[in-house]
């Protein structure tokens, strides 16, 4: 029986690397941590009723940042890993096993888990108030997106402890992904985690359309709407298109894994090259998919703090929708070396190209926005100037790539690692942490320390160039990707070590904002005005953070930039806009079948990952009688009373 | 739903209030929001079995000298669960006429017998995967019969799911009648139905009649 037990354990559990052990020791220590303190000082109601049932999409985005931030924490630490192991390749720091997983998992994490998700908590707080609606338009499964995005990132990350990571790269082609390639479990943990929190996003995509189209205060037009609002749209657009494509392919790589099918297998008449088309069908997209929101927030930025209009508004409409439009005709730019043919690969590198010029027009917009304004220089504002050129450089080195015959020369080396990182962090992330530093004030009601976030900054900025220059030359080197060692006489190893250095101060970057956030709370000061940066559009004209029903009268627009122009007048002394009588504000309840439903598809999940039906069915079986019992649930929402609304009200706004 | 009936509905899921105009009572919005929801999310379905045609189609001719579909499909029970799918799909939108009617007991009468074809193409679709792995075909044989039972099967999957749906939203309307929210609710499934007639249409003409004849 206990060599039952034990025979099971060394199975279950990761074993025989003292760095994952020290990860499970850790872990199960902050588990019981967490725990302790949740009973100790009675809080699991309070966690229930306020977070985990929740529809707010305020207290959802913020549920979302803080797993992304905890999930960069943990892709950093991949990256810094791999960054050792490569600055000291004699050492075998990371054998090449356990550096497959580490590159797979950071790169698995740093898009689907950490991008994906502080993009959607950016969409949820951001896109209501800046409408001027209540919530957005199916807060129930808003809700449910979130908790799918959670489990199967827990699912995904499970695997480092349990079972195995995956370790055939962040795409998983096959055939190294077959059962005959990755013989254990880590790809089926790869399959499950993604797949359910893929589901989440597409279903996150939908909600945002019908929010951006139907729920826009009176007098909004869709001309009218603030850039951020209709880069998300763009965005939702893209993903309503590409996602289906990732549930597919996820979908037929389980089917030759569980079931013996032979879709991408190499034998039985499969075509792995399918796969990969059919990956990157959904994967370019994706990168766009993830860059739109943060175009929309530099553009929000640049006119917020150059205190003018946003240059070329409809130009920028444009682009982001031609963006959006033409990033699904570009996939085959990842693969000129399929073999085929000439004329296939020069219409994708023609449209890859062109791509380019929207994005181009984009930059001189901002530019011309900045031009003659009267700039401020504010933490949000430094992170959109310094991206400027960092995303030049890294669009230009892309036109480079899609150069077909120069690709075949440039194809999986360095160059193109440092590339999608300069557009990746240069453009996501930079604008990512320049949205969240503008409206943090507006999440939490005070403001982030300045002097602690410029030290981040400079931290992030230098630490950039010094980790990814290194590697464009690298690349023309010829220092291939997923290699974890080489010969001292390649002559890498200087830059390699320059480049550790880098990704070091990156870390040390993070740091710096852990700090900035943690300062900021224990000296909290709350904001006494809900306008945080005299700003302009309509999220700036409640009380910071915003009241549950956000606004107690919907606001009626008649300009682009609202709020702005109301404060205008009423400068200039003419009449505010009259004030309508309040009235009871529809509200959606509280729920727990999202979080419940999850949990059922994370059981079904981990059951499928072991094969073992006991977990499977009733995972399932949950699945739909979750669906059937909200089905027949008429009961999913109340009205605040307009004695409510007035004492709230006049709370939030008597500290004035 | 444009017309929604005018009985007011007790409880409705929904929260924007007021938005878009006078009314603040935001039912009329909050149902037909839902319906364009429903329209985007057979978008994204579109797209999903867009993937799968394509897979069927790149794998078509990858039979790995195993059997093909020509030899073993026989073509009279998919002629007959075609048209009784196609059937299902004209007593549903009847099942819709019966409820602009204000009539319950048709409508819920018109869902049963939708239902019912809709089981019984359930039932053919089983019968024919059965024989086909009795003939010797079963999804691990070569890559077109991996893309035909997952092309074929999705669809399946989607009407079976559809006739869950279909027999709780019989439950709800016995028990509450034709309500704003109800009729909405009929209204997308009929919607979905529809659907997947559509896409059968193509798994007929593209698997089956270029495929098998």
């Amino acid at each position: 029986m206990l060599d039952k037990i034990k025979d099971f354990a060394s199975e279950f559990f990761v074993t025989g690397d003292p760095l994952i052990l020290g990860a499970q020791v850790s872990i199960a220590l902050s588990l019981v941590a967490i725990l302790f303190v949740l009973t100790y000082f009675k809080k699991w109601k309070w966690l229930w009723t306020e977070w985990l049932t929740s529809v707010d999409h305020k207290k959802i985005g913020i549920m979302y940042i803080i797993a992304s931030i905890l999930m960069l924490f943990r892709g950093g630490v991949d990256a810094l890993l791999m960054r050792v192991q490569l600055a000291v390749p004699e050492v075998e720091f990371l054998n090449a096993e356990h550096y497959n997983q580490i590159f797979t998992t950071h790169g698995v994490i740093m898009i689907l888990f950490m991008a994906m998700p502080l993009m959607f908590g950016l969409f949820n707080i951001v896109v209501p108030l800046q409408i001027g609606a209540r919530d957005v338009a199916f807060p129930f499964l808003n809700s449910l997106s979130f908790w799918m995005f959670f489990f199967g990132a827990m699912l995904f990350n499970v695997s480092f402890i349990i079972g195995g990571s995956p370790d055939a790269g962040w795409l998983a082609y096959p055939p190294l992904s077959q059962l005959s390639g990755s013989p254990g479990l880590g790809q089926d943990f790869y399959i499950w985690g993604i797949q359910i929190s893929g589901i989440g996003s597409l279903a996150t995509g939908i909600n945002f359309v019908v929010t951006i189209l139907k729920m826009r205060a009176p007098g909004m037009k869709l001309m009218q709407m603030p850039m951020f609002v209709w880069s998300v749209l763009s965005s939702c657009i893209t993903i309503m298109f590409a996602f289906p494509i990732l549930t597919v392919t996820l979908f037929l790589l389980f089917l030759d894994r569980y079931l013996g099918a032979h879709f991408f297998t190499l034998d039985g008449g499969g075509n792995p090259m399918m796969y990969i088309n059919l990956i990157w069908m959904w994967g370019h997209p994706e990168v766009y998919i993830v860059i739109l929101p943060a175009f929309g927030i530099f553009s929000e930025i640049v006119s917020a703090f150059s205190k003018k209009k946003l240059f070329g508004y409809k130009s920028m409409v444009f682009a982001l929708m031609s963006i959006s439009f033409f990033s699904f005709f570009t996939w085959a730019h990842h693969f000129f070396t399929m073999g085929s043919g000439a004329n296939v690969n020069a219409f994708f590198a023609l449209t890859t190209m062109l791509i380019a010029i929207p994005t181009g027009v984009k930059v001189f917009n901002w530019l011309f926005t900045m031009y003659r304004g009267r700039i401020t220089f504010p933490t949000p504002m430094m992170w959109t100037v310094a991206f400027i050129p960092c995303f030049v450089v890294g669009g230009m080195t892309g036109v480079l790539l899609s150069v077909a015959p120069a690709d075949f020369q440039f194809h999986n080396s360095y160059f193109l690692i440092a590339h999608f990182h300069q557009v990746l962090i240069g453009g996501v992330v930079f604008g990512y942490f320049a949205g969240l530093y503008y409206w943090w004030p507006k999440m939490f009601g005070f403001r982030l320390h300045e002097g602690l976030g410029k030290w981040a900054f400079w931290f992030w900025n230098i630490g950039f160039y010094v980790c990814f220059m290194p590697q464009y030359a690298l690349g023309l080197m010829g220092m291939t990707r997923r290699v974890n060692e080489y010969n001292f006489d390649m002559g890498w190893q200087p830059l390699n070590v320059i480049s550790t250095v880098g990704a070091f101060l990156m870390g040390a970057a993070f740091i710096f904002q852990v700090w900035q956030i943690a300062h900021s709370i224990k000296f909290y000061k709350k904001e006494k005005d809900g306008d945080a940066w005299d700003g302009r559009t309509l999220e700036w004209s409640i009380p910071s953070p915003a009241p549950l029903y956000n606004f107690a009268r919907l606001p009626q627009v008649t300009h682009q930039d609202d709020w702005w122009e109301e404060k205008q007048r009423i400068t200039a002394g003419e009449p505010a806009k009259p004030l309508a009588p309040l009235e009871p504000i529809h509200m959606p309840k509280n729920s727990g079948i999202p979080f419940i439903m999850s949990v059922c598809w994370f059981t079904a999940g981990f059951g499928f990952v072991w094969d073992w039906k006991w977990m499977i069915i009733p995972g399932l079986i949950g699945v739909a009688v979750c669906m059937l019992i909200r089905s027949f649930s008429y009961d999913t929402d109340y009205y605040i009373p307009v004695d409510e609304i007035e004492r709230t009200e006049a709370a939030l706004r008597g500290t004035k | 739903m444009a017309n929604a009936v005018s009985t007011p509905a007790g409880a409705h899921g929904g929260h924007g209030a007021g938005h878009g105009g006078g009314h603040h009572d935001g039912h009329h919005d909050q149902e037909s929001m839902k319906t364009f929801g429903f329209w985007l999310f057979l978008i994204t379905d579109v797209i999903l079995f867009g993937t799968l045609f394509a897979t069927f189609v790149v794998l078509r001719l990858n039979t790995d000298g195993g059997p093909t579909g020509a030899e073993l499909i026989e073509m009279n029970g998919i002629i007959i669960s075609t048209f009784i799918l196609l059937t299902s799909s004209f007593t549903s939108g009847i099942a819709v006429l019966e409820m602009n009617k204000g009539n319950k007991r048709g409508l819920i009468l018109w869902l049963a017998i939708t239902a019912l074809l809709g089981a019984s193409f359930i039932y053919l679709e089983v019968t024919e995967f059965i024989h086909l792995v009795h003939e010797g075909a079963n999804i691990g044989t070569s890559a077109y019969w991996s893309a035909f039972f997952t092309l074929v099967g999705t669809h399946g999957l989607h009407v079976s799911v559809g006739l869950v749906w279909m027999i709780a939203l019989m439950l709800q309307l016995r028990r509450r009648g034709i309500t704003p929210v109800t009729k909405r609710k009929v209204n997308i499934i009929s919607l979905y139905w529809h659907f997947l007639d559509v896409v059968w249409i193509f798994v007929f003409t593209i698997v089956y009649l270029m495929g098998v004849m």
